[in-house]
C-alpha cells in the first residue's frame, strides 16, 4: 500500500501520454492522406526559418502587443515545463522536490523563483488575451467563423493556463518545507500568509491536492490539444520547416499538365497513337483539388497547425472589403473536413467510405475562392508559415480545369488569350501598334 | 515631348542585322493594348532611348505570359502560353529581360524556368535604378522637388518577390518627398486587380478594394501616387476618380515620373 500513490501516478501518466500518442498517430495518418511533398531542398534556409520564425517568433512580434504577450506565454510555457520533469520524478519515485535535494540550493531557488515570476507574467498575459477576446472588440476575433466552438475553444485554453499557473503557485505556497528554505519563493511567499491559521496537516493536504491537480491538469491540457486549435504549440515547428522557401509570387507548375502540353506542342507526336501502357497504380490525373486527398501533406499539416489567430484574415483585401473570403476559414474548413474524413476512416475499419461530401462546395464555396486577389497578404501575415493561398489556387484549378466553372468574364478573358494572345479581344498583329500611336 | 520619335527595334530586325541587344523589353499585354498602360510603355522606352540602351522588343511575336490564366486556375492555358513564349525567347537566345509589369516579371522569372525558360528577369524600376547607378541615366530637372509622392507596392513585386527598395530608391532621386502609407512594403494592401480580378466584377462586399487602397494613399496627402504596375495604375486611377480627387492627385508609373523629370 505504501506504493499506491506511485502506482496511481504512473498509471495516470501512462494513460495521459498514451492517449495523446494515439491521437498524434491519428493526425499523422490523416496528414498522410494528402499528396507527397518533397521538402529535401534548401535545408539551411528551412532550419533558419525554424530558428527565426518558430523559435524566434519573428513574425509574432510584428504586432507588438499580442506578439510581446505571446512571447511571455511561450517562454513561460517552455520554461515552467522544466518543473514538470521534477513532478514526474517525484510522482514515480515518491520523492519530494527531488530538485531541492540534488541541485545546489541557489540553483534550485533560482529555477523555481524564475518559474514563479514567469507564472505571474503568464497570468497577466493570459488575462489580457481574455480581455482582447471577450471585452475589447477586436475585429479578427469577431468574424463569423469564430462563433460557437472556436470562440469557446480559445477561452478554454486561457482558463487552462490560469488554473495551471494558480495551482503551481498554490502548491509552492502551501509547501512548508519549501517556504522555510526561503529560497525561490519569490511570489509564493506572499500567498503563504493567506494560510497562516491552517494546521500543518491541512496545509499538507492542500499542497498534495494542488500538486496532483497540477500534473493531472497538464495531462488533460496535453490531451485537449488534439481537440482544439492549440496544436500549433507542437506543429508550428515542423510546419515552419516544411513551409515555402521560394519567392511567394511563384506558384508551382503542374507536372501532369506539363506532360500533356509537351505532347500537344510536339510536332512529331502521333495524334492517333494508342495511349502509353499505364501501370496498375497509375491514377488518372486529377487537376486541382476538390477534397483534402487532393491537397498536399504540407497543406494538411498547415490546417492542423492553424491556431485561428486571424492575422491572415485581418490583412486580406477581400475580407477587409466585406467579401465572404477569409483565409482563416479556408484553413479551418480544411481541418474540419480532414477530421471528418479521419472519423469516417475510424468508423469504417480503416477504409474511407464515400460520404457524398467534399471540401469544395460543402465547406468552401466558389464565391470565397473567386474573391481572392492572390496578393499573398495572408501568407505574409501568418506567424507560422501557413499558406492559405496555395489551397485557394488548387481549388480554382479544379473549378476551371475539371469543371469549366470559372466566372463568365474569366472564361471570356481566357478565350481571348487562347485566340489572340491577350486577355482582351485585340489582334495579335496589332501588338506593336503603340510604338507609332501619338 | 510626345513628338520625339521612339526608337523601338524588334528582335527580328536585330537578328536580321546580326545584332544581339543587351536586354529584351517584355511589353506585356496591358503595356501593348491598354490605353493607359501604353503611356507607361512609351515612357519607359523614352528612358531606354535617353540612356542609349541597346534593347529590343518581341513585337508581334510576343504573346500573353499566361500569368493571369494561371492565377485564375487555368494551368493548361498558362503552360501553353509559357511554352510558346519560351520557344520564341530561346530562338533569339534572350538572356536578360526587363518589364514594366510585375505579373509578367514574376511569371517569367519564377514560373518559366520549370518549363525550360531561364532568363535574368528584372522589373523596370530595378533597371532604372541600375541605369542611374551606372551613370547612364541622370535626373537633371527639379520637376518633383518637394512634391509629396506615395508609392503603392505591387503585390507581385513586393511581397511576391521581395523587391521593396528599387522603386523607392528611384523615387528618391527625383528629390521628391516620399511619404509612406500606413500599410506598405510587406503589409501593403493589394489594389484589387490581382488573381484575375482585373477581368471580372468583384464578389459582393461592402467596398471595392481599390477604393480602400486609395483611401490609404489619400491619408498621406500626396500630390502623386506612384505605381509600378499597369493594373495597379488603373485601379488607383479609378479609386482617385471615385474619391473625386483627380484634380489634386495624379497617379503615375515610376517610368512616367522619371521620363518627365
Amino acid at each position: 500500500m505504501e506504493y499506491l500513490p506511485n502506482i496511481i501516478f504512473a498509471v495516470i501518466l501512462i494513460l495521459g501520454i498514451g492517449y495523446f500518442v494515439r491521437n498524434i498517430k491519428k493526425i499523422i495518418r490523416n496528414i498522410k492522406l494528402g499528396q507527397d511533398v518533397d521538402a529535401s531542398d534548401n535545408k539551411s534556409q528551412r532550419w533558419k526559418n525554424v530558428a527565426y520564425i518558430a523559435l524566434g517568433q519573428s513574425k509574432m512580434v510584428k504586432r507588438p502587443v499580442s506578439g510581446f504577450l505571446h512571447v511571455i506565454v511561450y517562454v513561460g510555457f517552455i520554461i515552467i515545463n522544466i518543473e514538470v520533469l521534477e513532478i514526474i520524478i517525484d510522482g514515480v519515485f515518491g520523492t519530494h522536490r527531488i530538485g531541492q535535494q540534488v541541485l545546489p540550493e541557489w540553483l534550485y531557488g533560482f529555477l523555481i523563483g524564475s518559474f514563479e515570476i514567469l507564472s505571474v507574467l503568464v497570468l497577466v498575459s493570459v488575462s489580457v488575451f481574455w480581455l482582447r477576446r471577450n471585452v475589447i472588440k477586436i475585429k479578427r476575433f469577431l468574424s463569423s467563423e469564430m462563433k460557437g466552438w472556436p470562440k469557446s475553444d480559445g477561452n478554454i485554453i486561457l482558463y487552462f493556463e490560469v488554473v495551471l499557473m494558480c495551482l503551481f503557485l498554490l502548491m509552492n505556497a502551501t509547501d512548508t518545507i519549501f517556504q522555510n528554505t526561503g529560497s525561490g519563493n519569490v511570489i509564493s511567499q506572499f500567498i503563504a500568509p493567506w494560510f497562516e491559521g491552517v494546521s500543518g496537516g491541512t496545509l499538507s493536504v492542500i499542497e498534495k491536492t494542488a500538486w496532483w491537480l497540477h500534473i493531472v491538469g497538464i495531462l488533460i491540457f496535453l490531451n485537449y490539444l488534439y481537440f482544439s486549435k492549440h496544436l500549433h504549440i507542437l506543429l508550428a515547428f515542423p510546419n515552419v520547416y516544411l513551409g515555402n522557401v521560394e519567392p511567394k509570387g511563384k506558384f508551382n507548375n503542374l507536372d501532369a499538365v506539363t506532360a500533356e502540353v509537351k505532347l500537344m506542342m510536339d510536332p512529331d507526336a502521333d495524334p492517333y497513337a494508342a495511349p502509353a501502357e499505364t501501370s496498375e497504380d497509375d491514377v488518372p490525373a486529377k487537376f486541382g483539388a476538390s477534397d483534402i486527398m487532393d491537397l498536399s501533406q504540407v497543406q494538411l499539416l498547415n490546417a492542423y497547425t492553424c491556431t485561428e489567430c486571424g492575422r491572415c484574415t485581418s490583412e486580406c483585401p477581400a475580407n477587409l472589403t466585406g467579401k465572404k473570403l477569409s483565409p482563416r476559414k479556408i484553413m479551418m474548413d480544411t481541418r474540419d473536413r480532414l477530421e471528418e474524413v479521419g472519423k469516417n476512416i475510424d468508423a469504417n475499419n480503416g477504409e474511407f467510405k464515400d460520404d457524398g461530401k467534399q471540401l469544395l462546395g460543402d465547406y468552401i464555396t466558389n464565391e470565397e475562392l473567386w474573391a481572392c486577389t492572390t496578393c499573398n497578404a495572408c501568407v505574409e501575415a501568418c506567424p507560422v508559415s501557413i499558406d492559405p493561398l496555395s489551397i485557394i489556387i488548387e481549388m480554382r484549378r479544379y473549378l476551371v480545369m475539371e469543371q469549366s466553372a470559372a466566372p463568365m468574364e474569366l472564361n471570356n478573358m481566357m478565350t481571348n488569350i487562347e485566340n489572340n494572345g491577350a486577355p482582351w479581344p485585340y489582334n495579335q498583329m496589332d501588338r506593336l501598334n503603340w510604338k507609332d500611336e501619338k | 515631348m510626345m513628338s520625339e520619335q521612339l526608337i523601338v527595334p524588334t528582335m527580328a530586325e536585330m537578328m536580321a542585322e546580326g545584332k544581339q541587344p543587351e536586354i529584351l523589353f517584355w511589353v506585356g499585354s496591358a503595356g501593348s493594348y491598354d490605353d493607359r498602360a501604353k503611356k507607361i510603355t512609351k515612357a519607359f522606352v523614352k528612358i531606354l532611348n535617353k540612356a542609349n540602351v541597346n534593347f529590343a522588343v518581341l513585337g508581334t511575336e510576343e504573346s500573353n505570359t499566361g500569368d493571369v490564366a494561371k492565377r485564375a486556375g487555368n494551368e493548361f492555358l498558362f503552360q501553353m502560353q509559357a511554352v510558346m513564349n519560351i520557344e520564341v525567347l530561346n530562338v533569339y537566345e534572350v538572356k536578360r529581360i526587363v518589364t514594366c509589369d510585375p505579373h509578367s516579371f514574376n511569371c517569367i522569372k519564377n514560373e518559366y524556368p520549370g518549363l525550360g525558360g531561364n532568363y535574368d528577369v528584372i522589373h523596370h524600376t530595378q533597371y532604372i535604378k541600375e541605369l542611374m547607378s551606372s551613370g547612364r541615366l541622370t535626373v537633371e530637372g527639379n520637376t518633383y522637388k518637394g512634391k509629396r509622392i506615395t508609392f503603392h507596392d505591387p503585390c507581385y513585386l513586393g511581397r511576391g518577390n521581395g523587391v521593396y527598395d528599387a522603386p523607392r530608391d528611384v523615387l528618391k532621386k527625383t528629390n521628391a518627398t516620399l511619404v509612406e502609407m500606413k500599410r506598405h512594403k510587406g503589409t501593403a494592401l493589394c489594389c484589387g486587380a490581382g488573381g484575375a480580378q482585373m477581368f471580372k466584377d468583384a464578389e459582393p462586399g461592402n467596398k471595392e478594394i481599390n477604393v480602400l487602397r486609395t483611401e490609404d494613399a489619400i491619408e498621406t496627402q500626396p500630390e502623386i501616387i506612384a505605381t509600378g504596375c499597369p493594373y495597379c495604375n488603373t485601379m488607383m486611377t479609378d479609386g482617385v476618380k471615385f474619391k473625386e480627387k483627380e484634380s489634386e492627385i495624379k497617379v503615375l508609373d515610376i517610368a512616367e515620373l522619371i521620363a518627365n523629370a
